[in-house]
C-alpha cells in the first residue's frame, strides 16, 4: 500500500484543522502536509485534499466567502478540476459552495442559534469514494457545530441533486432548516464532497463515537487501497 | 465617488434573520409591519474611473452570493 498523500488547508480563523489532520493521519497512517492559504501551489501528488472547519477571516461578509477567493483556494479548484478529491467540513463545505465547487449556499441556521450537538443522518448515497464504507441507508451519528448550516438551492438544482444521487447524507431530525435535509452533498463527478457535520470527531471511542472513521477509509481504501 | 452596493436575499428564499427581526419587533409593541428582509449594504469609496461593469463583477464575482442574493448598485454624486 503506497503512502496516502493528504494535504489540510489551514485559513485564518480555522479551527478543526488539527482535528481533520489527526483524522487522516489516524485512519491513513501518514500525517498530511499541513498548507496555508497565502500558498499559491499545492504538494504535488496529492491523493486528498480536506478543508476543515472553523470561522475563516472571521466568517466577514459570508461564511467562507473570503477563504473562496484566497491564493490556495485556486489550486483547490484546479487540482478538484483534474479530480483530486476534496472533502470540506461545516466551514469547509461553505467555502465549496462559495467558490463553486458545489451548487447551493448554506445560510443562517432556519433557528437562528448555533447548533453543537451529535445528530443522527442517513446515508444517501453509499456509492461514491467518501461513502463506500457505509451501508445504503445506514443510520450514524455524528456532531454538529454550525450557525450556517441551513442548506439552499433552487428546486431544480434539489431536483438533480437528488436525481444524480448527489445527495450524501442527509439529517434523520430536525437540525437546520437545510432543504430536503440535505447534510452533505457530491459533485457531479464525485470528487468533491461537502457536508456541514464533523466526521473527523468521531473516528475512535474518546470522541464519544466513531461512525465518521469509515468516510476516512472509504477515502483511503478507494485511493490507495487498504 | 461613493457606490452603495445594496445586497439583499432574492425572493423565496427564507429570511430567518428577518423573521426574528420582525418578532422583535412585535415584541416592542409595534403592529402593522407586514414582512421584513435583512440585507447588507457594503459603501466603497472609489476613482471616477472605475466603470460600471468593473463595479458589476465586483458584486456578483463576491459582494453578492448570486445564488441567494441580489445586488442594486447605487453610485453617490459627491
Amino acid at each position: 500500500m503506497k503512502a496516502f498523500r493528504s494535504a489540510v488547508i489551514t485559513f485564518p480563523g480555522s479551527n478543526c484543522d488539527r482535528d481533520m489532520a489527526d483524522a487522516l493521519e489516524k485512519v491513513s497512517g501518514t500525517a498530511p502536509f499541513r498548507v496555508w492559504h497565502g500558498d499559491a501551489e499545492l504538494p504535488a501528488g496529492l491523493d486528498f485534499i480536506a478543508l476543515p472547519g472553523g470561522f475563516s477571516y472571521g466568517d466577514y461578509l459570508r461564511s467562507g466567502a473570503m477563504a473562496a477567493r484566497s491564493p490556495i483556494m485556486q489550486a483547490v479548484i484546479a487540482a478538484a478540476g483534474k479530480g483530486v478529491p476534496v472533502l470540506g467540513v461545516c466551514n469547509g463545505f461553505q467555502v465549496l459552495t462559495e467558490a463553486g465547487l458545489l451548487p447551493g449556499a448554506l445560510m443562517r441556521n432556519a433557528g437562528i442559534r448555533f447548533v453543537c450537538r451529535e445528530v443522527a443522518l442517513t446515508v444517501a448515497n453509499n456509492q461514491s469514494l467518501f461513502t463506500s464504507g457505509y451501508a445504503a441507508g445506514e443510520r450514524i451519528v455524528v456532531p454538529v457545530a454550525h450557525h450556517d448550516g441551513n442548506y439552499f438551492a433552487d428546486a431544480a438544482t434539489l431536483d438533480r441533486l437528488e436525481g444524480e444521487g448527489r445527495v450524501a447524507f442527509r439529517y434523520a431530525e430536525a437540525v437546520n432548516g437545510s432543504a430536503r435535509d440535505i447534510a452533505g452533498v457530491l459533485n457531479g463527478t464525485g470528487n468533491v464532497l461537502g457536508m456541514m457535520p464533523h466526521p473527523e470527531r468521531a473516528i475512535e471511542p474518546a470522541h464519544g463515537g466513531t461512525d465518521g472513521r469509515a468516510l476516512f477509509e472509504s477515502a483511503v481504501k478507494g485511493l490507495v487501497g487498504a | 465617488m461613493k457606490v452603495r452596493v445594496h445586497v439583499s436575499l432574492k425572493n423565496g428564499v427564507l429570511d430567518p434573520q428577518g423573521r426574528a427581526i420582525h418578532h422583535a419587533i412585535e415584541g416592542l409593541g409595534f403592529s402593522g409591519v407586514k414582512d421584513v428582509r435583512a440585507g447588507r449594504l457594503i459603501e466603497l469609496e472609489v476613482d471616477d474611473s472605475v466603470t460600471d461593469a468593473a463595479l458589476d463583477e465586483m458584486a456578483s464575482k463576491l459582494l453578492a452570493n448570486m445564488v441567494i442574493e441580489n445586488y442594486r448598485i447605487e453610485r453617490v454624486p459627491a
